[in-house]
């Protein structure tokens, strides 16, 4: 018998690692003077040094390091008053110089941390993660394999390489062993990550895309019995590309490996794939024979020596962090506090807070966010902010409150924005979604359902209130649900001599 | 000739064509040339001609014809670092060193042959073919930069550019009887210097007096913000230092670790005779200990092996050089690994996968740590010395050239040859070698190393001019007069 979610982490404790690359926005390549957009034809964004050709060589780029050191400062890390590019080596067609410049064993960043917040059985708790290293280092380029079925390198007829993003600077956020998650692994891993990406959008230093590959998270995962104290063989998954998956991830491998252990088979230590649809993962390249990247420092470049006063002076301008800011929102707000979990879980808290900034009701703009919309991303498998945007969401919810619009009726009116109809005022003039209150028509409905339902309107004018319902919902039904329900009942009421 | 350009005598466009008709005349012989660009040359000249003719202002050496190591950038001219893996590249920019000599005027007559990748001590590792020593065709002009050196002895070009990562601008400069100059690291940018060893590769000055290479020096030197260990300083005055011919209370220091076993006697012999030369002229000579000299070339073969497996990695077929193999059935890793087997030769193949090995986890910290431990007590030692002596002296090269062929199974014995010249790699401190005679047993020239402190470049010049002055009086003459007129064709 196969064990669910559940019963694996009934019988096995989780060890997390998360790994995180995040692109910086900078306007230049980590080691050249090449241009970082995004979307360029093939190869026109590029020179010697990323093409690394033959005597060129890398100079770092100086606003990559203080994006860097941001990061480091932000997650609460130590800046090393020294720290080196190391080169990783390793042969990959799409690496134009068969080695990558990172860094090893002189990170510049070091040993920080990043709390945050979980909702659990008892009530939203906090969780630490502690941070082992911030360092830099660059992308490679890209590989598109043509032909053959699978779009993979194997059975492909030719492969083509782009070698625009060869250069990005890339930094990589790596935690130290998560270890006390206990069932709630999932959410630590994607609260981690989310609160990762609000801290680096809010310093600007990223666009932190994870569908654009901007911000890419690797989930290192290992089980062991529970009280066994022991750390299991871990699997490394790659290509998890929301915050959805962080969390889907965690629990396929959960499940996986739980179900290998119970039945006696061990873990390999491996690469794996995460794979959207669903949400299991695959096997990639096993790491069983460490691969050996011969790190040395690398002698191109001189080490990294910030001035520690102007460590200081980035220290000043870091803004709000996205905790403090939470707590000043959830009072501001007046939100519970598992609502507020929620919100910032969905990655939701910029768009209600700008929403509001338009000037939405706050509980009215948390509830579209957290309820309608959110429903319909999650149908979509997509982002909830990629849907529709804040003042969108402001202007049904005014429509409400003007009552132009019922809540059915606003639920439809969003829908028809998502698909693309419009904005909320075309969508309602192209779907007629007006609000039926003219007294007129309404009676008339009202007239019509009371001559088809004889009985239950002499129940009501018998007093008994409740049976009104039936009435009701037959007028809502022949006004295409259009009708201001609240205004039907006082009419209705009215009409068969139980108004106040 | 610079004079003659400058009062008119002759031309550049003149002084060019006699170079290519001596190239013609006895290039054959000696082998120093991979890739003549005349086209160019003669154009950059008439450009030179027309700009002084003008009355624009020109550089001292505006018009003077020089070889280009084949390691350098050069854009739209063949690079082939003498291996097979780049036949036919022709680089799409410039090193900063030809944008450097482009700028002032110097005439690039072609690429001169080298050691494979510039591992070697001979230009015997070169995959087009030896070069020949113009003293005597049977032996080697040294190496890695044996072409340079060849073309300065044969008067195919009066300058050259060389590189040196443990001896390949100084010891083909002492077995050719021409001055050879490393400056201190990161005094020339390496920007297009296709590298062996980034921690040791330099580029300096090649020429047939101290004077010249001082005047080239200043040509290429300086910071450059596309190479990060460029150094952000003043050029160290060389051509005013070459010119002081002034050794007065300056102190020499004499290693005394290099210069005992394994030195040839007529090696030695001259090298005392430079000694006497520079103590007539008024210096002081002190003698120094570096015991961690001993370690040096052990270091070094870890070092720049280890570095060179990596710099070589991007030689892979898939955006430049050759490519083997790819017939639409072979994978990428197997058209690598076809062509890195054909268009590597077996000492850059020896190399690296010494230098793979040494990085290896498990073998990292014995070997390569190591390594770098010698080096930074290498540096102590010569802190040491500096405190004793303004300058350091050896002879550059342990024995004069051998013949063609006569390391060719022992490549340890090969690496001998860089034993005097690798600690100033180490250290990154600077080195000059200049001729010091002619050896009494086989009648070919010696080298005299000096050795001078980082970014005290002018130290070195200043002793080298002088001992030159000296020396030239006492023969009667360059050096090189003695050396025998090639027959040509």
């Amino acid at each position: 018998m196969s064990l669910n979610y559940d019963q694996a982490v009934e019988k096995y404790e989780p060890t997390l690692g998360l790994e995180v690359h995040v692109e910086l926005n900078t306007k230049s390549k980590m080691f050249c003077s090449c241009s970082t957009e995004f979307g360029g034809a093939p190869n026109t964004q590029t020179c010697p040094v990323c093409l690394g050709l033959p005597g060129a060589l890398p100079v770092v780029n100086g606003k990559a390091i203080e994006s860097t050191i941001l990061i480091g400062l932000a997650l609460n890390c130590s800046i090393a008053p020294f720290s080196r590019f190391a080169r990783k080596n390793y042969f990959y067609p799409d690496m134009p110089k068969n080695f990558q410049t990172s860094q090893y064993d002189e990170p510049i960043c070091v040993n920080g941390y990043l709390d945050v917040e979980i909702e659990t059985d008892e009530g939203v708790k906090p969780f630490r993660v502690e941070i082992e290293r911030v360092h830099m280092e660059e992308d490679t380029g890209k590989s598109l394999h043509v032909g053959g079925a699978t779009g993979r390198i194997h059975g492909a007829d030719y492969s083509l390489l782009d070698y625009n993003r060869a250069g990005i600077p890339l930094v990589e956020i790596v935690t130290k062993i998560v270890g006390g998650t206990g069932k709630y692994a999932p959410q630590v891993a994607r609260a981690y990550v989310t609160e990762l990406r609000d801290i680096l959008r809010s310093l600007g230093v990223s666009d932190v895309k994870m569908e654009q590959g901007s911000m890419r998270c690797d989930v290192n995962l290992s089980l062991a019995p529970i009280g066994s104290g022991e750390l299991g063989t871990r699997s490394e998954t790659k290509n998890v590309n929301s915050l959805r998956s962080v969390e889907r991830a965690v629990i396929g491998e959960v499940v996986r490996q739980s179900n290998r252990l119970q039945d006696g088979e061990r873990i390999v230590q491996e690469t794996r794939h995460f794979q959207e649809e669903s949400g299991q993962t695959r096997s990639g390249r096993s790491k069983e024979q460490a691969e050996d990247y011969r790190y040395f420092p690398e002698p191109d470049l001189v080490p990294v020596v910030p001035d520690s006063a102007w460590i200081e002076e980035l220290r000043a301008t870091l803004p709000e962090k996205p905790s403090t800011r939470r707590a000043r929102l959830q009072a501001e707000w007046s939100v519970p506090d598992k609502e507020m979990t929620s919100l910032v879980n969905a990655g939701l808290l910029d768009v209600v807070e700008e929403t509001i900034t338009i000037g939405a009701d706050p509980t009215r703009a948390r509830s579209w966010w957290l309820g309608e919309v959110s429903r319909l991303a999650n149908e979509r498998e997509v982002d909830p902010t990629t849907l529709i945007t804040p003042s969108q969401v402001a202007e049904v919810i005014s429509l409400i409150a003007s009552g132009d619009l019922t809540d059915k009726l606003a639920r439809q009116v969003v829908e028809g924005v998502i698909a693309g109809e419009g904005t909320p005022v075309e969508v309602i003039a192209e779907r007629g979604l007006k609000v039926v209150s003219d007294d007129g028509a309404l009676m008339t409905a009202i007239a019509a359902a009371i001559a088809s339902q004889p009985d239950t309107a002499e129940r009501v004018r018998g007093g008994n209130i409740p049976a009104a319902g039936a009435l009701i919902g037959a007028v809502m039904k022949a006004t295409g649900g259009q009708a201001d329900a609240a205004k039907v009942r006082e009419l209705l009421l009215k009409h068969l001599g139980q108004g106040e | 000739m610079a004079a003659a350009l400058a009062s008119g005598e002759t031309t550049s466009v003149e002084l060019t064509e006699a170079h290519y008709a001596q190239i013609e005349k006895v290039d054959a012989q000696v082998h120093a040339f991979l890739y003549l660009d005349k086209e160019g040359a003669l154009a950059q000249a008439a450009d030179v001609d027309a700009k002084r003719k003008s009355g624009v202002e020109l550089s001292p050496l505006a018009g003077i014809p020089l070889a280009l190591k084949d390691v350098l950038a050069q854009k739209g001219i063949p690079t082939t670092c003498g291996s097979k893996m780049l036949e036919g590249w022709r680089p799409p920019y410039d090193s900063t060193v030809v944008s450097k000599l482009k700028a002032a005027g110097i005439v690039i007559l072609g690429k001169t042959n080298m050691d494979e990748f510039a591992m070697g001590s001979s230009t015997e590792n070169s995959a087009y073919g030896v070069t020949h020593n113009p003293w005597d065709l049977t032996r080697i002009p040294g190496g890695s930069g044996g072409g340079s050196s060849a073309a300065l002895a044969a008067f195919e070009a009066p300058l050259a550019i060389g590189t040196d990562t443990g001896g390949s601008i100084r010891q083909p400069a002492a077995v050719t009887g021409t001055v050879g100059v490393k400056p201190t690291y990161g005094g020339v940018s390496r920007y297009g210097l296709i590298a062996f060893s980034s921690s040791l590769d330099q580029a300096g000055p090649c020429a047939r007096t101290v004077l010249d290479a001082a005047l080239l020096h200043e040509v290429i030197a300086g910071h450059d913000e596309r190479d990060s260990t460029s150094i952000d300083a003043p050029v160290p005055q060389v051509v005013k230092a070459a010119k002081k011919l002034d050794v007065k209370g300056m102190k020499i220091g004499v290693v005394k670790e290099l210069q005992g076993e394994g030195f040839q006697s007529g090696v030695l012999s001259k090298f005392h005779e430079g000694l006497d030369a520079l103590v007539a002229a008024g210096a002081e000579l002190v003698e120094v200990s570096c015991p961690t000299f001993d370690y040096a070339l052990a270091a070094y073969y870890l070092i720049a092996p280890s570095e060179c497996s990596s710099n070589l990695a991007r030689f892979d077929s898939m955006r430049y050089g050759i490519r083997i193999g790819d017939d639409g059935n072979r994978s990428a890793e197997e058209v690598m690994k076809l062509t890195r087997h054909e268009g590597f030769g077996p000492e850059v193949k020896r190399r690296i996968i010494l230098g793979t090995y040494a990085l290896s986890s498990g073998y990292y910290d014995a070997y390569y740590g190591s390594a770098q431990k010698v080096r930074t007590l290498l540096m102590r030692d010569f802190n040491a010395a500096f405190a004793q002596a303004d300058v350091l002296v050896s002879p550059t090269a342990p024995t004069t050239a051998f013949k063609i062929g006569a390391n060719d199974n022992d490549p340890l014995a090969m690496y001998l040859n860089d034993i005097a010249t690798i600690p100033v790699n180490m250290a990154g401190i600077g080195g000059m070698s200049l001729p010091c005679g002619l050896a009494e047993e086989d009648g070919l020239p010696v080298g005299f190393q000096i050795m001078s402190p980082a970014m005290r470049d002018d130290l070195m010049y200043q002793v080298g001019g002088t001992l030159e002055a000296a020396l030239l009086s006492k023969w009667g003459g360059p050096l090189l007069d003695k050396a025998p007129v090639l027959a040509g064709n």
